[in-house]
């Protein structure tokens, strides 16, 4: 019998499948019954029949996707389908992002979706779990990708805003409207100021405060004061950077916040004043670091730099293999030329 | 080393101009001098010669960070610059000692050159510890010999001038000379620069004029009012030099401020029929059967370290002055250019029969007339014309305040070419797809194939090379390290100013200045020019020039 016919995930046309289950994870093509790590869109998508998602990513998700067939378990709550048995675990990327734990005849699979292993005040944090085979993300899976204690950042983010703050002029943050966007506001020291989002993350901060998350209070461009703009932190998704939305700021120093920013060339490709190196994804050690408490002897990379990290893999004694996949089409996952250019074509 | 690492982080970190000027004011006000004698240094472009080769670079940091050689290469390939890629690829620092600038460089950097190749690497691997990111990136480039700093000289001088109370004109002066790679700085000579107390008599030593510079001339020619108003001369290409005749001694300085004394034999020995003291500005040429010759020829030379009998006979080089600076110890750049013209032709004309020669006038009536002149450019062998304004003076760098240069040349000769590989660049464009080859057909039928014979990287709006970085990302069909062959798909014209017959090119032929001048995405590649047309252009200025 092929080996790889027992395997619990195998790579569809319509997206990761488990065959005894039935039932897909992150689907990018409309299935019946969809698993969802986390309510990014390139792994929530609409149109599928069913979800399942972790509790407390139920806000994000309905207010991600609108109104569907939407069922939620707690983190670490199993439950039975066809003989699979089914988890979700903190991945600690986002609010309610899960690693998908499967167990069927004495195998145990884990798709970790996209995951960091670093602290977040926004969501739980990433929780290892063993397993036989463990599905990766690789979205910076090269050794240059080492990330600075978060402290670090939004220490320099409160700095930057206070000298600015100080000169009379707005500080505006490009951030992923879900997830950055809250983990910054829920880092940065928000007595320096008022603080002001775009529409785009009001919306999300909504939704992370219906899940009990707790926010800096913030308001909308046209409830500050002329005064406020000149002092305020600003958050903004990075489509809004150049657009006539930045204009009433007036005089503005800019920044984005990602992990892209720790490459010369993507921050000064960015053509803003700062480029803050704050990702939800894992770095090459954090990435080593999960895969290592795993304990599995068998790794499969999904997306990101996938061939560096199989090969490293594999050169370390681990059975390693790649998914196609369609991951990594966001904003925040891709590497800022490119997400650039997909925003254009 | 931590104020000079975040100075050249902020330089980097921003394209306004005020910004740096602030982040250079603030480092220059809060330096030690023997510090800012390095900065200003390395600011102004001096580079010490590579101190460490490459691959021992590479090596001892995949060493540190402990990874396999291809991952090493994986990294470099997506950061695009090798000490970025050694700055962040090697584990944290350790404990961060922060030591002055000049005591890096003069007691570390500049000891290592010529050390035993293990010592080389346990120093840096020591010294890499030390530092913390910015820190490292800014070592691994100094020493690997790649700094580079996207600032003007004239910025620098700017806020070193407001800094230190001395006139950005005098500092202009004084800097010349500053990076040359004789004399290493140190705080002796920083505190003379920026004494405002000097008076200062002209330069004792060789050092040359700032050059003046001229500007692409954009509009047209009639905009320029009227045509007697201008002094007009072929536009050569060659090196741009200025020689400097004080007394006993003579130097020729290039454009990029290299002493160029030793290179060119010929021109060494125009000391003696110079006036006692003077400073000429022109250009070096190859000189030959009493005609300019191209380019190429006079690269034979550049990089040549010994100058061959053969070499001298071959490719004699001429001084084309055109400008006269000093004379007889006195600055005559604030005269207009017209006198400075004509004492210019006395000095020359007495001078005699030799490699000094006057770039002559164009002498026609009107613009008309100089527009149907500047069409035998080529056949000349020149670029078209200079037009300077016979009231201005000589201006420093890229001034217009005092006087204007324009240069107006001819079109250049330009052909649809296919992209058929690709590669990344660096710094801004790391991460990018921005440096292509091109290639034209050749043969017939089913033997009708693409030869490469031109690379191209500039030329493109950043929007055009997002566009064109897809494209070929889409349209890969391997990649070698970082380079990347593609389906041919995508036509573009190349424009070119000269064209040579080369052996050593695969295509027989070496284009001068390839830049991009259009995408024609609307062109099908079966449609690109051939191999043909180019040889076509080869033939045809060997035919003008014959005739010229």
């Amino acid at each position: 019998m092929d080996p790889q016919s027992q395997d619990l995930v195998i790579a569809r046309p319509e997206g990761l499948y488990c065959p005894p289950g039935d039932f897909y994870i992150d689907p990018w093509q409309p299935v019946g019954h969809a698993l969802v790590t986390h309510a990014h869109g390139d792994h929530l998508r609409p149109g599928h029949g069913h979800y399942l998602t972790a509790e407390a990513g139920r806000h994000v998700v309905a207010t991600r996707v609108g109104p569907v067939d939407l069922q939620t378990l707690p983190y670490g709550e199993v439950i039975t389908h066809r003989g699979v048995r089914v988890s979700f675990h903190p991945a600690g990327h986002v609010l309610g992002s899960a690693q998908i734990r499967l167990e069927h005849a004495g195998r145990t699979w884990v798709v970790s979706g996209d995951y960091k292993t670093g602290p977040d005040a926004t969501c739980a944090p990433f929780e290892p779990v063993r397993c036989d085979v463990f599905v990766t993300e690789s979205t910076f899976g090269l050794p240059v990708f080492r990330w600075a204690p978060q402290q670090e950042v939004f220490d320099g983010i409160d700095a930057w805003w206070a000298a600015n703050a100080a000169a009379g002029r707005a500080s505006i943050v490009y951030a992923y409207s879900f997830g950055k966007a809250q983990r910054v506001l829920a880092g940065i020291d928000a007595s320096i100021g008022p603080i002001v989002v775009h529409g785009a993350v009001a919306t999300m901060d909504e939704a992370y405060r219906q899940s009990g998350v707790a926010l800096p209070a913030t308001r909308n461009v046209l409830e500050a004061t002329p005064e406020e703009l000149r002092r305020c932190l600003v958050v903004a998704p990075p489509s809004a950077q150049g657009s006539t939305w930045t204009r009433r700021f007036g005089d503005y120093s800019d920044a984005f916040a990602s992990g892209w920013m720790l490459l010369r060339g993507a921050r000064r490709r960015r053509n803003v004043d700062r480029g803050f190196i704050l990702s939800d994804h894992a770095d090459w050690p954090g990435l080593l670091e999960a895969i290592t408490a795993s304990g599995a002897p068998r790794v499969i990379v999904t997306h990101g730099y996938v061939e560096p990290l199989v090969r490293f893999l594999a050169e370390q004694g681990l059975e390693s293999g790649a998914f196609k996949t369609e991951y990594g089409d966001d904003e925040d996952a891709k590497p800022p030329e490119e997400a650039a250019a997909a925003e254009t074509s | 080393m931590k104020e000079f690492a975040a100075l050249f982080a902020a330089l980097d970190a921003t394209t306004s101009t005020k910004k740096k000027t602030d982040a250079l004011l603030a480092y220059f006000q809060r330096a030690q001098p023997a510090d800012a004698a390095w900065a200003l240094y390395f600011l102004a472009g001096g580079k010490p010669r590579q101190t460490v080769p490459t691959g021992l670079l590479r090596t001892a940091a995949r060493e540190a960070a402990g990874i396999p050689e291809w991952l090493f290469d994986e990294s470099y390939d997506v950061v695009g610059d090798l000490a970025e890629t050694i700055a962040h690829v090697l584990p944290p620092a350790r404990a961060t000692v922060d030591l002055p600038l000049h005591v890096w460089i003069e007691q570390r950097l500049l000891a290592l050159r010529g050390r035993a190749p293990e010592e080389v690497s346990a120093a840096l691997k020591g010294y890499w510890a030390e530092l913390d990111t910015p820190g490292r990136f800014l070592l691994t480039k100094l020493i690997g010999g790649s700094f580079r700093v996207g600032v003007a000289r004239n910025l620098v001088l700017r806020a070193l001038s407001e800094a230190s109370g001395v006139d950005a004109k005098l500092l202009a002066q004084r800097v010349m000379g500053y990076t040359d790679k004789t004399h290493s700085p140190d705080a002796a000579r920083y505190a003379l620069l920026i004494d405002p107390t000097i008076v200062d008599t002209p330069a004792e030593s060789g050092q040359p004029y700032p050059f003046f510079l001229a500007h692409p001339l954009q509009s047209p020619v009639e905009s320029l009012g009227a045509r007697a108003d201008w002094q007009v001369e072929w536009k050569w290409d060659g090196i741009r030099a200025q020689f400097i005749r004080r007394g006993a001694q003579s130097w020729l300085w290039s454009r990029g401020e290299d002493l160029l004394n030793g290179r060119f034999p010929e021109l060494d020995a125009m000391h003696a029929r110079l006036p006692d003291t003077c400073v000429l500005d022109g250009e070096v040429v190859v000189w030959r059967d009493a005609r300019v010759q191209p380019f190429a020829e006079l690269q034979k030379r550049i990089g040549r370290k010994t100058v061959t009998r053969k070499i001298l006979a071959e490719q004699p080089v001429a001084f084309l002055a055109y400008d006269l600076l000093e004379l007889e110890g006195v600055d005559l750049r604030e005269q207009p250019q017209w006198q400075r013209r004509e004492r210019l032709e006395r000095v020359v004309e007495e001078a005699g029969e030799g490699p000094l020669q006057i770039s002559p006038l164009v002498e026609a009536p009107d613009w008309p007339a100089l527009a149907v002149l500047r069409e035998q450019s080529r056949a000349r062998g020149v670029e078209g014309f200079m037009l300077k304004q016979r009231e201005g003076r000589y201006g420093a760098g890229r001034t217009k305040d005092v006087g204007t240069w324009w240069k107006w040349k001819i079109d250049p000769y330009s052909v649809d070419a296919v992209l058929v590989y690709a590669q990344g660049g660096h710094g801004r464009r790391a991460n990018l797809y921005t440096d292509y080859t091109f290639a034209v057909w050749d043969g017939d039928g089913d033997a009708r194939k693409l030869v490469p014979f031109a690379k191209a990287y500039s030329g493109l709006t950043d929007d055009e090379m997002r566009q064109v970085d897809q494209r070929i990302r889409q349209t890969t069909i391997e990649k070698f390290g970082p380079v990347r062959s593609v389906t041919p798909t995508l036509v573009v014209e190349l424009g070119f100013e000269g064209i040579q017959a080369s052996p050593r090119h695969k295509s027989g032929i070496a284009v001068r200045f390839p830049r991009m001048l259009r995408l024609r995405w609307d062109k099908p590649v079966d449609e690109a020019d051939t191999l043909q047309v180019l040889r076509d252009f080869i033939a045809e200025s060997a035919a003008l020039r014959r005739a010229g």
